[in-house]
């Protein structure tokens, strides 16, 4: 048996209003609000990026654990916003918890995916037998280009996992992946902003992968929608997620208590992780997780969980998500937001 | 040990010296000194200058300068200890007279800031802090004596008024003094009107980035008796260190190097601090000067804020402090400081402040102090 | 400002706060020393510093140092932590009106600067209010 040991999430405490945004670009901010279903989004300081989030949401999913850093294998980060080009975010984060030098450490990039990626990969060992627990982290601090769509969802925050054999307080069932090359969206290099392809990104895209995964790990799995207890969808605005939750048959009342984006926005590589990550924070023991990432190129990842009792005993341990979401909170104007998110441009 | 006696002291105008480079300026306050001494060669001479390294690219300055001096081959070197390399340059040519190895000593100290940016100099006065554990973090010069500030006024209770009537007071003294780099008045108003450096600081809190030099000549007590002019000796002196990083201190609050400096000199002169009739301190920053005499022992732990205010450090009061004008007014080309505070001291004592002129003044101290109290080197001079 | 190997050997401090804690005195050196500023003993043992602490100090820059220029205004103190061992630190995810001597907080991993558009970023800690 293998499955979740420790969870841990990281939300910066910056946000941004949806009105803030339009303002300056001349939108109607309430179509947005309602087209999106977003309100508002999380921002991060100029001094955090994917790896200060990455080694916090690890410091919180090291608490649940509960186990000694040292005995982890693999250190796995799955962003689409690594500080460097090269040169790993992994090991910055291996050395900050005390990993290193006995690990392995890898660095994923596949759009919003990145996060599960990276899940499948220290899983898959960990069930190998290869390694005896595993860290892995969907983080991202993604970029919307100025006066674009974009701009009112990309947000910032990390979710990590450490996965094992012992004390497991979420079982891995099954996992299932769809993957086709789909230019949807996409960012070559050098290029500051990401592009796509507007309404291309909708049905031959995000509902095309997540239905093909979502059907492909009930097929595998044998189970159905009234099965699951909770579902979790990649949350690239507050809509998408019901709309693919009812084409494949969940209810609203499932999506729910992992549906963070109308007040976090798109965490990218964090969004459907850290909608996990709120979902163990209130799931009973014995209780079933869908969750179905989706990234742009594209692809998806499927997870089934069951809940362990354990997850009581160590919940407490760490903040929760929604506590990071709605403690605390800095309300930017736009041109501190500008600034933060390095938008303005300067003399060198 | 011999006795050791000032015969001799130069100094020019300081400000941003555009004209004059580091070598000019030093040369041209040591012939000053050198004419006020009466002498035609030195022995030995001894540079306190923080980082010409830093500032103009040029290490080796003790030869440098003994060249331009036409004085090779004499011994020359240049001592460090950040902004107390001035006063660390005068115990070290103390110590050559006083031990015999050297009878005619010149001590200088020189600082050339302005061939840098503003940055660069800043980051060079950084390098008198913690670099891994205090720079690294973003902390400036100001900053740390902002944190003192903070500190000493939940503590003591001292005031944001209190702290610029430091300022006020060595303006005041400052406009009396041609050599100043700021020779002119300013009010609390102004001072709690300037720009914000680092809370509670303000622009007007903090001294200046200045050129300049200052030089003293030095000889065996006995030597000096013979030329018919007011001998000043060197009583006693003392130096410390204490951590280099504020975080590490006991007590924020308190200059503990400056304190065992100062004892260390009382002792070597047999005085004690109410005995002092002027005093110049090391005023790099308002705080400084209240935190200094506290540790000087010159008030009461605590009360520095309370005395400035009742002007008992003015000019005119019980114990004046920075007839000069301190760094606020007169300048701070770092190297330059500890020496500058002598040669006021000894101008003193010799009557020759002018306008400054503190009456029946006959014991002097300077106390000249490196980055956020890290070193201290205290001086005390004697009218003989 | 760091050279790649001389940031690269207080790693141990600036990610892990890694100390030395004297074997006869329990005085902890941070960083780590060689000789025992409080006994003169020589025999450290590893140990990490405390994650929270109070604030004892506090100041808020305004004319920053170049590599921080853009950070401006930022608040620096001298944090207590709850092992006793003091740090200088940035405040920072805080009201600048609020800060209090004697306000708790604890520490997050943090970017402190970087090298330019194209040198090393450079990691380590900093204080937000608990």
């Amino acid at each position: 048996m293998e499955g979740i040991v420790g969870y841990g999430a990281y939300i910066p405490r910056n946000r941004i209003r949806v009105e803030e945004i339009a303002k300056v670009w001349g939108a109607d901010a309430s179509s947005y609000r309602k087209g999106l279903l977003v309100d508002e989004k999380s921002v991060p300081s100029p001094d955090q990026d994917t790896i200060t989030m990455s080694v916090e949401a690890s410091k919180n999913a090291l608490k649940r654990a509960r186990i000694n850093p040292r005995e982890i294998g693999a250190v796995y980060v799955g962003s689409e916003s690594h500080p460097y080009a090269v040169k790993p975010s992994g090991t910055v984060l291996a050395e900050a918890i005390g990993a290193t030098p006995d690990v392995h450490t890898a660095d994923f990039e596949f759009a919003c995916k990145a996060g599960t990626e990276g899940m499948f990969v220290a899983l898959t060992l960990v069930k190998a037998g290869e390694i005896k627990y595993g860290l892995a982290v969907g983080a991202d601090t993604s970029q919307g280009a100025p006066g674009d769509a974009l701009e009112y969802t990309t947000a910032a925050g990390a979710a990590a996992f450490i996965f094992g054999r012992e004390n497991i307080v979420a079982e891995a069932l099954h996992t299932y992946s769809y993957t086709t090359d789909t230019p949807d969206f996409w960012r070559r290099e050098y290029q500051y902003y990401p592009q796509h392809g507007g309404r291309f990104t909708g049905d031959p895209a995000y509902f095309k992968h997540i239905v093909g995964a979502g059907k492909g790990i009930m097929e595998k799995s044998g189970l159905k929608p009234a099965d699951f207890h909770y579902v979790i969808f990649h949350q690239p605005n507050g809509k998408f997620p019901f709309r693919v939750g009812e084409m494949l048959g969940f209810t609203k009342k499932q999506i729910e208590p992992g549906w963070l984006v109308n007040k976090l926005g798109n965490t990218y590589s964090g969004s459907s992780p850290m909608g996990l990550t709120a979902t163990l924070d209130i799931a009973k023991p014995g209780e079933l997780i869908l969750i179905v990432s989706y990234g742009s190129g594209a692809g998806s990842d499927a997870f089934v969980f069951r809940v362990t009792e354990k997850i009581e005993e160590v919940r407490d341990l760490a903040p929760k998500t929604r506590e990071l979401l709605e403690k605390n909170r800095f309300y930017l104007d736009y041109g501190t937001y500008a600034k933060f998110r390095q938008k303005i441009r300067k003399a060198s | 040990m011999r006795e050791v006696a000032v015969i001799g002291v130069g100094m020019t105008k300081w400000g941003e010296l555009w004209e004059k480079s580091l070598r000019q300026i030093f040369v041209e306050t040591a012939l000053l000194a050198i004419d006020d001494a009466g002498v035609d060669k030195v022995d030995s001479l001894i540079v306190g200058s923080m980082s010409s390294g830093l500032f103009i690219g040029q290490e080796h300055i003790g030869s440098l300068l003994a060249d331009y001096l036409g004085q090779t081959p004499i011994p020359a070197a240049r001592v460090e200890s950040a902004c107390a390399s001035g006063g660390l340059a005068l115990k070290m040519g103390f110590l050559e007279v006083a031990s015999g190895v050297s009878d005619i000593v010149m001590v200088g100290g020189v600082e050339k800031m302005t061939d840098v940016s503003g940055h660069e100099a800043t980051y060079a006065l950084g390098t008198a802090a913690d670099q891994e554990y205090e720079c690294f973090h973003g902390i400036t010069f100001p900053g740390l004596y902002a944190l003192i500030a903070r500190a000493h006024m939940e503590k003591y209770g001292t005031t944001r008024e209190q702290l610029a009537l430091v300022a006020v007071k060595n303006h005041e003294n400052g406009s009396l003094n041609p050599l100043a780099q700021f020779p002119f008045p300013i009010t609390v108003d102004s001072v709690l009107n300037s720009v914000l450096v680092a809370d509670p600081l303000r622009v007007l809190d903090c001294s200046p980035i200045t050129d300049g030099a200052a030089v003293v000549i030095l000889c065996p007590l006995e030597m000096a008796k013979k030329l018919k002019k007011p001998i000043v000796k060197i009583a006693g002196f003392g130096q410390a260190t204490d951590t280099i990083a504020l975080s590490s201190r006991r007590d924020i609050t308190w200059l503990e190097s400056t304190y065992q400096a100062a004892q260390k000199a009382y002792q070597m002169a047999g005085k004690k601090p109410e005995d002092i009739d002027v005093v110049e301190v090391h005023d790099c920053f308002t705080i400084a000067e209240i935190c200094v005499i506290e540790a000087l022992g010159l008030v009461e732990k605590g009360k520095g804020g309370k005395a400035v205010e009742e002007g008992l450090t003015s000019l005119s009061g019980k114990i004046p402090v920075n007839t000069s004008g301190g760094l606020k007014a007169k300048g701070h080309p770092v190297g330059a400081t500890g020496v500058a505070q002598a040669i006021e001291v000894v101008k003193q004592l010799r009557e020759e402040a002018g306008p400054r002129q503190v009456k029946g003044a006959r014991l002097g101290l300077t106390q000249n102090m490196g980055g956020s109290g890290g070193s201290a080197v205290v001086h005390i001079f004697e009218r003989v | 400002m760091p050279t790649p190997a001389r940031f690269w050997r207080e790693i141990p401090q600036r990610y892990r706060l890694e100390a030395g804690k004297c074997k006869r005195c329990g005085f902890i050196a941070f960083p780590p020393r060689l000789i025992c500023p409080a006994c003169q003993n020589r025999e450290f043992e590893t140990i990490r510093l405390a994650d929270a602490g109070k604030i004892l100090t506090f100041t808020i820059i305004r004319v920053p140092p170049h590599p921080f220029i853009d950070q401006a205004p930022y608040a620096v103190g001298i944090v207590e932590l709850d092992d006793g061992v003091r740090l200088t630190g940035q405040i920072v995810d805080c009201d600048f009106e609020a800060l209090k001597i004697g306000q708790r907080v604890k520490i997050e991993f943090r970017k402190i600067y970087q090298d330019g558009e194209s040198g090393v970023i450079y990691y380590g800690y900093k204080f937000v209010p608990e």
